[in-house]
């Protein structure tokens, strides 16, 4: 049995606080809590307050209730906890907000946010920029109503950071992506549940992440790793997405037109696009209308000599399949037309040529699957596409499987 | 012996006779903010805000826009010191360093004297630790201004520059916002006090000249005023841009994860926007696809989110809460006079 540094330290702790006069007693394993800020005002005010004039180690808790706000929030202070009553008890309520991005903004390393719920941002939901070692746990971000192009971008939003923790967050009804970690590394995102969103969950231009034991539902499309050309951080690698539920992704796409997720299909579960040994296993793909797992080139053109268009080093193995492919969606409709209207539960682009260049590249994908598992290339030698140079394939292509990343290690991850 | 020293400063402090004139070193350093701006002691008449001797007034040659604010600005370097002259950088200013931006407006902005009214000051300090930036409001009466690290909001009633009635919900940044704009990798900075938005009518020279500025080049660069309709257009959209937005939009700013670099210096024209697609835009996009599309500015997020007043869609995300028409109407040319590819 493995016994951590914090698991022993807190026996000791007992014992020393044994000795002082008698205090209220913390209930086991949680330290005591400074009391909740005042419910009473102007609680924007109150809290922004708390968050700037917050000292590195405290903890900020907010009382139970729904408080509107019309400013945004921000902490750009190092090793603060901000913390609710739980999810739906402590509402931040942004609908009537005025000025900038998002509802709250981290700046800082080291911050848990944890037992709140934002709702209704003019912008993104929670953004944190450079903010490392962050942990995002039993949030709940939402946008009320209908999905609708309206809505914020991104739920979760932690960007140019390292050590990632998502935990037991729930998204709902983002008009981007639900929880989005881009141009980041060392990344984990479990247990969460993301439904109506456009994506569910996207791993953009990353390096290092365990997508697991999340709940992907009604979503345009279920989990999302892609790599996009002409940002500070690209060349995205190594994520693994195992033990996940992805159902029934078909809502309609409600992205703004010209955002890279507008071009999503409805009804896709897994979208792998232009990255580098992505792993997907174990998971159970239900229902998902277009196809259950696509893997893609990234078929715009680019001017970003250091990237690379491919997936490449893809893995898809001992996953459950029910259902789904029976009713293909968006740019997949008439591919899916052409061959009967119907796609397998894994389909691949085919494209293997680097734009303006005439020699297939090996992009290495393999696929783990039981034989009964429908695979289809669609043949597409490159993009744009050719509709009189495409050539699907049922075979699957001869990959060698790239050794699986290891798992993520996060220093603020107690569990 | 030094306290003793300290006890007879503090003794002195005390009665209203001792203190000198002038701006106040010790506050101007604490660790803290002082609570009023008065304490600072940067002009010898805070109602009049007349600048205290060594507090230095200028001005830009391109102002950030913010919401029309008429804005005052003033530099303050301790006495027998002097900020460094870069070339392309902001100077490298002595700690002690003070630099001091009201904002103000009056009834009608075309008579910006009548009746004017001080909204906010911006200190921007140079402490030990590195730059530190703190608002203070001002009272209704405009007698004294109170440090307000949370912001606040006023709405203003006025007529534009250009003639237009206009309700204003001005927005007092808080002290995080203030770093949103002046973020510089880890460390905050001022962003105006650079050679090329300070070279205007000889105010450089005169700079060197009271010595506040040392190593003075000959061939300091300028910035094309950017409502100078006798210069080429992409100069003045580059030098707005460069103003208005790459405080954010530059490789170490706040909007670094964007790729948005608009920066004057930047030559990489998908990193200025032309045909680069959105990233994390959402609705801010317009659904349009890509940053600028040479010859339509309609088809142009640059100039969609300007136009916008929206949260979430209207860029600056921050201190823009009116229509910029002048602005908007320079970038659009700009977009619109681009050979289409």
């Amino acid at each position: 049995m493995k016994i951590s540094r914090a698991a022993w330290a807190v026996p000791l702790a007992l014992i020393i606080t044994g000795c002082l006069p008698k205090a209220e007693a913390p209930g086991p394993g949680t330290p005591s809590l400074p009391p909740p800020l005042s419910a009473e005002g102007d609680f924007g005010a109150t809290l922004q307050a708390a968050l700037i004039t917050a000292r590195p180690g405290d903890t900020i808790v907010m009382p139970e209730g729904t408080f509107s706000l019309a400013d945004p929030l921000s902490l750009d202070i190092e090793k603060v906890t901000l913390r609710g009553a739980g999810q739906g008890k402590t509402v931040l309520d942004f609908a009537q907000q005025s000025g900038a991005g998002e509802g709250l903004l981290v700046t800082s390393d080291d911050v848990t946010l944890m037992d709140f719920t934002v709702r209704d941002t003019k912008g993104d939901g929670i953004k944190s920029k450079g903010a490392d070692r962050i942990t995002y746990r039993y949030l709940t971000v939402e946008w009320s109503g209908e999905p609708d192009e309206n809505n914020g971008a991104y739920g979760v939003y932690p960007v140019e950071s390292k050590d990632v923790l998502v935990e037991n967050v729930t998204v709902r009804g983002a008009s981007d992506a639900g929880i989005y970690v881009g141009q980041s590394s060392n990344i984990i995102v479990r247990n969460s549940i993301v439904e109506f969103n456009v994506a569910g969950i996207e791993i953009e231009n990353s390096t290092g992440a365990d997508v697991y034991g999340n709940i992907a539902r009604n979503n345009t499309g279920g989990i999302l790793v892609f790599d996009l050309p002409d940002l500070p951080v690209s060349g995205g690698n190594s994520t693994r997405i195992f033990a996940n539920q992805i159902q029934a992704n078909n809502t309609r796409n409600f992205a703004p037109a010209g955002n890279i997720v507008a071009s999503v299909p409805s009804g896709t579960g897994v979208i792998i696009m232009a990255n580098r040994n992505v792993h997907v296993f174990d998971n159970a793909f239900e229902n998902n209308r277009s196809a259950q797992v696509l893997v893609m080139a990234y078929s715009l053109p680019f001017t970003d000599e250091a990237y690379n268009p491919l997936p490449r080093d893809i893995v898809v193995r001992a996953n459950r399949y029910a259902g789904g492919g029976d009713d293909p969606q968006g740019d997949l409709a008439p591919l899916a037309a052409a061959l009967g209207g119907t796609l397998p539960p894994i389909v691949w682009d085919g494209v293997t040529a680097l734009p303006g260049a005439e020699a297939p590249v090996d992009v290495n994908l393999t696929i783990g699957e039981a034989d009964d598992v429908g695979f289809l290339s669609l043949g597409i030698p490159a993009y744009p596409i050719d509709p009189a140079a495409i050539r699907p394939s049922a075979e699957r292509p001869a990959g060698m499987p790239q050794a699986e990343p290891a798992a993520i290690v996060l220093a603020q991850d107690g569990a | 012996m030094r306290w003793a020293v300290l006890l007879l400063a503090g003794f002195l402090g005390a009665c209203s006779l001792g203190k000198a004139p002038g701006p106040d070193l010790a506050v101007i350093l604490a660790e803290a903010p002082a609570e009023n701006l008065s304490d600072y002691g940067l002009f010898s008449d805070i109602t009049a805000a007349r600048p205290a001797k060594g507090v230095v007034p200028y001005s830009l040659v391109n102002p950030l826009f913010s919401d029309h604010a008429d804005k005052h600005r003033f530099v303050f370097v301790p006495e027998g010191e002097a900020a460094a002259y870069s070339a392309g950088d902001v100077f490298t200013f002595p700690v002690g360093t003070v630099l001091v931006k009201t904002f103000a407006f009056a009834p009608d902005m075309r008579a910006p004297e009548d009746g004017a009214f001080r909204v906010e000051t911006r200190l921007l300090i140079h402490k030990e630790a590195g730059w530190t930036a703190f608002a203070y409001i001002w009272n209704e009466a405009g007698t004294e201004a109170v440090y307000s690290p949370i912001g606040g909001h006023r709405t203003i009633g006025t007529v534009t520059p250009t003639g237009v009635p206009l309700t204003i919900n001005y927005a007092v940044p808080n002290q995080n916002q203030c770093k949103t704009c002046h973020q510089a990798g880890d460390v905050i900075s001022p962003i105006g006090p650079k050679a090329r938005n300070l070279n205007r009518d000889g105010q450089l020279d005169d700079w060197a000249a009271r010595g506040l500025l040392e190593g003075l080049a000959p061939d300091a660069p300028a910035a094309p005023a950017v409502f100078d309709v006798s210069l080429p257009i992409e100069a003045r959209a580059r030098a707005w841009l460069d103003i208005n937005c790459a405080h954010c939009h530059k490789p170490d700013g706040s909007a670094s994860n964007s790729g948005l670099v608009l920066s004057a210096t930047e030559t990489d024209p998908v990193k200025v926007g032309i045909g680069k697609r959105p990233v994390a835009a959402g609705r801010g996009a317009g659904s349009l696809f890509q940053g600028i599309v040479p010859g339509a500015p309609d088809r142009s997020i640059l100039a969609y989110r300007m136009s916008s007043v929206e949260p979430g869609i209207a860029m600056p995300e921050l201190g823009r809460s009116v229509p910029d028409p002048e602005g908007l109407a320079l970038v659009r040319d700009w977009i619109a006079q681009m050979e289409t590819q």
